[in-house]
């Protein structure tokens, strides 16, 4: 596991197999995503723990991560598979807590389960 | 990511709010791209600052942080959404103006040069050979790298602004040695400035950091320029190393075949509406040489010239704006081609320019049909 935004959270699961295209696909004021093509389409990200590969698209999304934070219609935190510039700098913009897992960790979370995360003593505690 | 006692504490919040942020970005930055530890920086230059790209999250942001945050290093800016002293010619709303004003206000307050400019690199004083900068402004990272001797990751609008308050960059990638993998041959004969941004823009799609060219024959400033834009738009590379390099490096020809592809890919109509030149901005060379081909001719549309307002005002007193005024070019200061919102897909159906870069934002963004050709060409068929 590799820390790009450390912090504490624990709630329940969000997951996702698509990347996630914060500028233009997330509603600011609910935290819906809005693409019919996701498989996250008109469900919101508020107060979850959102586990997906990793961010795409333009670098300005990640001043729409601050607003969703600003609106509180953020996620706790955020888990991904892939380190991208956009997630790490809206997250650290946010203070939104995010890591990196592997592969292997990624496909043992399921949608709904409840997560504990602690960076700061490396924790990722998922409960059946 | 190794950090000194002074940054861990920083990041901790124990030196203030802004200071724990901007912490907090480049460390999330430094572990994105495997950085060992942060160095210093001598000059930001900052992206995120047209109300059009950044909207009211970016503006609020600034207006937030202004209030408390503070450059530490030289930082300049890129260009904003238009020219204060004209902006009353173009239909644009009182809510666009007072956005832009509120960004503009928001970076002097911190105490970033207002230079509203993508061409840093041609108004400022280029600093000694390998000195770190942090530039997020995609074709100056480029030709700050590939040009000047300078080194710097392409940065984003925020990695690079808390560099700007830090006074460090994260260690990684083109800050460090680099060997690209990938050399790209230029086949096409007698290039000009549009087969350049052609060629930057391939390069972009096909290389990964950096990418190295051969077969490049001398180029002036406009062909620099128009590879550096054209590279930076298609892609995250950013750096030109000049030669063959090793001899276990992929070769891809660049040839006329791929260049119809680009060709294709950007160009979407016969001829435009109007005309816009200066994406990246120009520089006094290239208003010299636009000077003295315009000489005894006007343009028979409109053509809107972009330029740095040091630039326009260099050019103001050696009488070369009087002289393009005269020819019919609008000229804008502190804005550009790209991006920007003066040009509406309402009143204007399709733009011709000699920029990869421009077409690029105007056909994506703009969402208008664009006309390629070189400015030689520009000339020759739009005035008399």
């Amino acid at each position: 596991m590799k820390i790009l935004v450390s912090g504490k959270a624990e709630g329940i699961v969000l997951k996702s197999k698509y990347p996630i295209n914060f500028l233009g696909t997330v509603d600011k004021k609910t935290g819906i995503i809005s693409d019919e093509n996701h498989d996250l389409y008109q469900k919101s990200i508020k107060d979850t723990i959102l586990v997906f590969p990793s961010g795409v698209g333009s670098s300005v999304g990640a001043y729409t991560i601050y607003s969703i934070k600003s609106n509180d219609t953020a996620p706790l935190a955020m888990v991904c598979t892939k380190a991208d510039l956009t997630v790490a700098t809206g997250c650290a913009l946010a203070n939104i807590p995010v890591i990196i897992i592997s592969d292997k960790e990624f496909s043992s979370i399921k949608n709904g389960q409840k997560i504990t995360l602690d960076t700061e003593s490396n924790l990722l505690i998922l409960q059946k | 990511m190794e950090l000194t006692k002074d940054e861990e504490s920083a990041l901790k919040g124990e030196q203030g709010e802004i200071l724990e942020m901007a912490y907090r970005i480049l460390v999330a930055t430094g572990e994105a791209t495997d950085a060992e530890k942060l160095i210093p920086i001598e000059w930001a230059h900052l992206s995120g600052v047209n109300y059009n790209t950044i909207g009211n999250a970016g503006e609020e942001f600034l207006s937030s942080i202004s209030k408390n945050a503070r450059v530490k290093v030289k930082t300049t800016l890129n260009p904003m959404g238009f020219d204060i002293d004209n902006v009353k010619n173009y239909d644009l709303d009182k809510n666009f103006i007072s956005k832009q004003l509120s960004i503009r206000n928001s970076y002097e307050t911190m105490g970033v040069i207002p230079s509203f400019s993508c061409i840093p690199y041609e108004i400022f004083d280029i600093p000694k050979d390998g000195t770190q900068v942090a530039f997020a402004e995609s074709n100056a990272a480029i030709h700050t790298n590939s040009f000047d001797n300078l080194k710097t990751n392409k940065e984003s609008a925020f990695s690079a602004l808390a560099s700007a308050i830090v006074g460090k960059s994260p260690y990684s990638s083109l800050r460090k040695e680099d060997s690209p993998n990938i050399t790209i041959r230029m086949k096409v004969d007698n290039p000009n400035e549009l087969t350049y941004g052609m060629l930057g823009f391939f390069a972009g799609k096909v290389g990964d950091t950096s990418v190295n060219i051969s077969g490049l024959g001398e180029m002036d400033k406009r062909q620099t320029k128009a590879m550096c834009g054209g590279m930076g738009t298609s892609g995250t590379c950013a750096k030109f190393n000049f030669g063959e390099g090793e001899s276990d490096c992929e070769k891809i020809d660049f040839d006329e075949k791929e260049m119809q592809t680009v060709h294709d890919e950007l160009n979407t109509a016969e001829k435009g509406d109007i005309i816009t030149l200066g994406s990246p901005q120009l520089g006094l060379d290239e208003i010299s040489d636009l000077t003295a081909k315009l000489k005894g001719r006007s343009f028979q549309k409109r053509c809107m010239v972009f330029m740095p307002r040091t630039v326009k005002e260099q050019s103001t007193k050696i009488g070369y704006i009087a002289e393009l005024e005269r020819a019919g070019c609008e000229i804008l200061a502190d804005c550009c081609t790209c991006l920007s919102p003066l040009i509406s897909k309402d009143s204007v159906d399709a733009v011709t320019t000699n920029s990869i870069k421009g077409a690029f934002y105007l056909k994506n963004s703009n969402e208008v049909d664009v006309n390629l050709k070189p400015l030689l060409q520009i000339v020759e068929d739009e005035t008399r």
